[in-house]
């Protein structure tokens, strides 16, 4: 019996052991989600509370809790689960079904790059490949500085200014690869890296 | 509090007292008293136009407008969309028909003092098109190229009104339609309207409208939905987006219409999240409505209730689909469903739905004004009426056109259109998006409508249309669409999500010059096997863009496999870039901007070489190249 209980903790204590290796492996990776504050989790439960009485409303809520914190973390899936009777499975499936929803921050400066058919046949395409080196963020992810998030977009349905570019939320056409759009990029990163390196 | 309007009279009288402000933009005659409103400046707050600053614009005139002390009798109006995005932001001003074209805040000053105040059209700005036979400048709106041929009926309003102010829109005809329809009709003689009209689903296949109300009337239960499909998927079509942007209210009232018709009491707008200001816009004429007692309980004191909801959509091509669009909008992950059951009898909480194109519902109201038979005038063969396109890639003119049915895609790509920029020469047009095909020279003459489309190897789809010149490579255009698809497929069904990955893994070969001939025929295979055995539109019709290409541009296909070589030079792996050493004038501007520093010489004394190791052929060195020494092969 004594025998039983003590291989049962050690069992327990391996366990933690190994939780906690995890952990640091995951963080180390990068893929380790940080607990959120207290501010956070009360938005997304007053978003939650908002939705909950509406008629099949997760895609509502994930559209609220992603305005408002640019991004759908885990513990907010679980409260929207929690609320609309699915599981964080559910939820989960969801979030990764649809390409506007992310589980990661976004980056200071976020630049949209329309790849429509319209904004692809002028030239996008090498666009992007130009944002990608002046900002070192790769498509659709986040540089490692953490300064810009380079997001190719589906059509943005302003196909007569092809291409499309935003940045911030200002909209930019006829961005050629020399343009006011790249002029733009390359006087965010000049001011950053001032910045940077003043601090 | 506004006055809520329940009766015909009280809906003529706001239109008769909105008139007086109209009337300016409407009618060429019109009687004005003195200190009266006497001039409007129409401002475009389409997205394009917005993108060229056409809100600070709208700021700066009221600012001029107010330091010259006209705000009373001059009044700026923001507007949707004037379809010609190419020239904007764009400014009309009426009642002189005096259109500008790429305003700028800036300008504000000139149309205040110079056209306003002191009388002079701004000739430097304003919009003309040049007379093809004696080369004049042509300035009269009505006989510019681009509008000349249209003939708007859904755009009707979208650059006449002001979206975001109902009384507006009742002062041109709003919300009369769906008076007569409440007070004068039965559901059933609505749809037989509907039928007579031959009015059909304009986001893609062509299904009657009118027989598919019929579906969803014909099923029992008091418990039935109507949709507005609005997420408008399709890379290059931005038609309802400009509709909803510029006239949302026609979608609200023709929505109604289409409930009373069916029996339904609830209707859903899905709306795809890219487009910020047309749901911001229909969210306002969604209150405004409801304010006046359009919508909601009891409209027109008839006891018909029809209230509208927003649903968002998040990023997913699928969600265009109807059963998928269902899934999304009960929260769920957007995948499409078999069918039968049709959402007609099985729809959004598993009741009786049916589901309209943003376009298909913006005909509505003018159908049951004018009558059927004025609609069914329109058009050529089984298509009646009206169809808009959003012209777009190597056109000089891109923006929206409405065209009559039947009218042909020369027409549209050289008449309104303009055909190519630079001199370049035309080789395809691409329809349908995703599900659609490429079409030459050859089937230019055909007359657009359905069935031509699908004859020639493409479809109408929801209207975009690509104009591709000789600058553009078929096989990376093909590849272009299979990326989108592959990227947009659910995973669901085998054939789409396999199949369709295995398309673009053969595409890519063919692209990178590891291509064979035999790869040809395995991808005609292919496709049919992907069209023939996919769950949902999407997969059927995905190997459209590559089968029409295979079908009018083997031959580049060829070259690709063949001859290791993109007629086109866009396919990056079968370019080479030299440096032409007579042109060469060893001025270093091409190694200095070289991201690979695949590029190297010495300056004023060596002719510059490009190592094709390095070179990432992105193209810098020809832009920067002053002496056009760099060549590509």
């Amino acid at each position: 019996m004594l025998i039983a209980l003590s291989q049962g903790i050690i069992s327990r204590i391996a366990e933690i052991a190994k939780c906690n290796t995890h952990k640091t492996l995951l963080q180390r990776k990068g893929l380790y989600m940080e607990k959120l504050n207290c501010d956070a989790l009360r938005k997304i439960d007053e978003i939650v509370a908002k939705h909950k009485d509406q008629a099949g409303p997760c895609i509502e809520m994930l559209h609220e809790v992603q305005n408002e914190l640019g991004y759908v973390p885990f513990e907010a899936m679980e409260k929207i689960a929690e609320a609309t009777g699915s599981s964080p499975a559910e939820v989960y499936g969801v979030v990764m079904f649809y390409a506007q929803f992310t589980t990661e921050p976004k980056g200071k400066h976020v630049i949209n790059v329309c790849l429509g058919t319209a904004c692809y046949v002028k030239g996008a395409q090498k666009l992007i490949d130009r944002v990608e080196k002046l900002t070192g963020a790769a498509v659709n992810k986040t540089s490692p500085d953490g300064l810009f998030s380079l997001d190719a977009t589906r059509c943005l349905g302003a196909c007569g200014l092809a291409p499309v570019c935003i940045i911030d939320g200002k909209y930019y056409g006829n961005a050629l690869v020399d343009s006011e759009f790249t002029n733009e990029i390359r006087r965010i990163v000049r001011e950053e890296k001032k910045a940077g390196a003043k601090a | 509090m506004k006055e809520k309007i329940t009766t015909l009279k009280a809906l003529l009288a706001v239109r008769e007292a909105e008139r007086r402000y109209l009337q300016l933009r409407l009618e060429d005659k019109f009687s004005l008293e003195e200190g009266e409103q006497h001039k409007n400046i129409l401002v475009c707050a389409g997205t394009g136009c917005t993108a060229g600053d056409s809100a600070i614009l709208i700021k700066k005139l009221n600012e001029k407008l107010e330091e010259a002390g006209l705000s009373e009798e001059v009044k700026v109006v923001k507007t949707g969309c004037f379809g010609f995005c190419q020239k904007g932001p764009i400014v009309a001003v009426y009642p002189d028909r005096v259109y500008y074209t790429h305003v700028k805040p800036d300008d504000a000053e000139r149309i205040v003092n110079d056209h306003v105040i002191g009388g002079h059209v701004i000739k430097d700005l304003q919009m003309f098109d040049t007379d093809r036979k004696t080369g004049e400048k042509v300035y009269d709106i009505d006989k510019i190229g681009f509008y000349e041929k249209q003939q708007r009926i859904a755009l009707r309003n979208c650059g006449r009104i002001n979206p975001e102010n109902i009384y507006e829109y009742i002062g041109i005809d709003g919300y009369e339609a769906l008076y007569r329809v409440l007070t004068e009709k039965t559901p059933q003689e609505v749809i037989d309207i509907v039928k007579a009209s031959g009015l059909r689903g304009r986001g893609g296949a062509g299904f009657p409208t009118g027989l598919k109300w019929q579906f969803e009337k014909d099923q029992p239960g008091d418990e039935k939905y109507v949709i507005c499909n609005a997420d408008e998927g399709d890379p290059g079509a931005f038609m309802d987006r400009s509709i909803l942007e510029g006239d949302p209210h026609a979608i609200l009232e023709g929505m109604a219409i289409m409930a009373y018709a069916v029996g339904a009491h609830q209707g859903y707008v899905y709306i795809r999240a890219e487009y910020p200001i047309a749901v911001n816009r229909l969210r306002i004429a969604i209150r405004e409505a409801k304010e006046l007692g359009l919508l909601g309980e009891n409209i027109f004191g008839t006891g018909f209730n029809f209230d509208i909801e927003i649903r968002l959509g998040a990023g997913a091509f699928v969600c265009g689909e109807e059963t998928a669009l269902i899934a999304s909008i009960m929260g769920k992950r957007g995948m499409p469903s078999p069918k039968p059951p049709f959402p007609a009898v099985s729809g959004v909480w598993q009741k009786p739905t049916s589901i309209n194109n943003v376009e298909t519902i913006a005909n509505i109201t003018q159908i049951i004004l004018n009558g059927a038979e004025w609609y069914a005038a329109m058009g050529m063969g089984k298509s009646k009426g009206t169809k808009v396109f959003a012209l777009g890639g190597k056109i000089n003119n891109t923006g929206l056109v409405e065209i009559p049915m039947g009218t042909t895609l020369r027409e549209i790509i050289y008449d309104i259109g303009g055909g190519c920029p630079e001199g370049k020469k035309f080789k395809a047009v691409q329809t349908g998006g995703p599900s659609g095909g490429c079409l030459t020279e050859k089937e230019l003459d055909t007359p657009i409508t359905y069935e031509n489309l699908v004859a020639a190897g493409s479809m109408m789809g929801s209207g975009g249309m690509i104009v591709l010149d000789e600058d553009n490579c078929m096989v990376d255009v093909a590849k272009f669409y299979m990326e989108f698809i592959c990227d947009e497929s659910c995973g669901k069904c085998t054939p789409c999500r396999i199949g369709t990955k295995r398309l673009l893994e053969m595409l890519t070969k063919i692209t990178e010059g590891n291509g064979t001939m035999e790869m040809l025929d395995e991808m005609e295979e292919l496709c049919n096997e992907v069209r023939d055995g996919a769950l949902c539109g999407l997969g059927q019709t995905a190997p459209n863009p590559i089968l029409s290409t295979l079908r009018y541009f083997r031959d580049e296909y060829e070259a690709h496999i063949l001859e290791k070589r993109c007629p086109a030079h866009v396919c990056k792996k079968l370019l080479t870039y030299v440096i032409n050493p007579d042109k060469c004038k060893c001025c270093s501007l091409c190694a200095r901007n070289c991201p690979a520093d695949a590029i190297t010489g010495k300056p004023g004394k060596e002719v510059y070489k490009i190592d094709a190791e390095k070179c990432i052929k992105c193209g810098l060195c020809i832009t920067n190249c002053k002496f056009g020494a760099v060549e590509r092969h």
